[in-house]
């Protein structure tokens, strides 16, 4: 391992830094959230410890907070982690072929470490970026969430501080990303149209698992092939990763 | 959130993980598969950001939210960075709750 270390060239112990200090304010974000949705600071650092996947944490909560069982959330969490079933087809190079680092490494799976690793076309530097990238965002991630759940759990009644309006709006910068193909577009119109209509008559939580039933939907919205030298940025097919610019695990 | 459930998430995500690493030596999923594996988080987080933006229980939210998370829209859209968008939300809304807005 130590080989590794050695070889951690500036420009990515520079990149792994910024991606680590982002995602040190985005954990404490999630920790004031999850206090605000009635979870201990103990429940919280297990969840990020154990889970490790922003997205799904902030989802999960944000399920539970609306009066959804935590059976739901969980659920609803899982599928949306089923993602890093190709991330780890993409980069199982990097892990090798040794159980260890395979175990420890598919653990610090996300969606950053990912895209450096794929970033790298050379096996030892991908391998050093996976590594790098990951375990920072670990460290930075799991010492953020304790400092937010309990700075959050003093701060006061979480109506008041419009705690209740950042759920959704952390969700959607993490959605906003994936929806420049016109299917993930689709998808998601439909998806929104029939929770909301569920809402109302169904019990807390099932509405948004509901929401699966819109993916045949994408069956109708094929992305058109995209002329040849007229690709407009942003409006294209290319499959955009599920990750806000600027780092969440 | 019951550790149970915590136990669960983290159980099925830890599996979805070494899934990849273990069978890359197997299969190969075209660009056309890897999407359809992506399409579930989609239509997942759309049900969420709007049942969480306009309903409380079973009831409307109230306006001091929903005009919140759009000011979050358009801070997310301008691509503002996440915790911009974030505080912008609670901001916006905290701000209008004082004012009188439900």
């Amino acid at each position: 391992m130590r080989s590794i270390w050695r070889t951690v060239d500036p420009d990515l112990a520079r990149n792994a830094a910024a991606l680590g200090a982002a995602v040190f304010v985005v954990g404490c974000s999630f920790g004031a959230i999850a206090a605000a949705a009635g979870l201990s600071p103990w429940l919280a650092v297990a969840m990020s410890v154990l889970v490790f996947a922003g997205g799904s944490q902030f989802a999960a909560v944000a399920i539970v907070a609306t009066g959804g069982s935590a059976l739901l959330a969980a659920v609803a969490g899982v599928l949306l982690n089923a993602r890093h079933l190709p991330f780890g087809l993409a980069v199982g190079d990097v892990l090798g072929r040794r159980w260890a680092t395979r175990l420890v490494g598919s653990h610090l799976m996300v969606d950053e470490n990912v895209a450096y690793a794929l970033a790298e076309s050379d096996p030892r530097r991908r391998r050093v970026a996976y590594w790098t990238t990951g375990a920072t965002l670990f460290v930075s991630w799991n010492i953020a969430v304790p400092v937010g759940a309990v700075a959050g759990a003093r701060l006061g009644d979480p109506a008041a501080l419009g705690l209740d309006a950042a759920f959704p709006a952390a969700l959607l910068a993490l959605l906003l990303p994936a929806l420049r193909n016109r299917r993930a577009r689709a998808v998601a119109a439909g998806g929104a149209v029939i929770a909301l209509a569920a809402t109302p008559v169904l019990p807390a939580g099932v509405p948004v698992l509901l929401a699966l039933v819109a993916l045949p939907v994408a069956l109708f919205a094929r992305p058109a092939p995209v002329p040849r030298g007229d690709t407009t940025p942003g409006e294209g097919d290319a499959p955009a990763p599920l990750a806000p610019e600027g780092g969440r695990p | 959130m019951t550790l149970t459930a915590i136990l669960l998430l983290a159980a099925g995500t830890y599996a979805f993980r070494l899934a990849g690493p273990l069978l890359g030596d197997r299969i190969e999923l075209s660009e056309e598969r890897q999407e359809w594996l992506r399409l579930p988080a989609i239509a997942l987080l759309a049900a969420l950001v709007a049942t969480a933006t306009l309903y409380s229980a079973a009831e409307f939210a109230g306006w001091a939210r929903v005009i919140g998370v759009a000011v979050a829209a358009l801070a997310a859209w301008r691509r503002a960075p996440f915790v911009v968008v974030v505080m912008a939300a609670a901001a916006v809304t905290a701000l209008l709750r004082l004012a009188g807005v439900p």
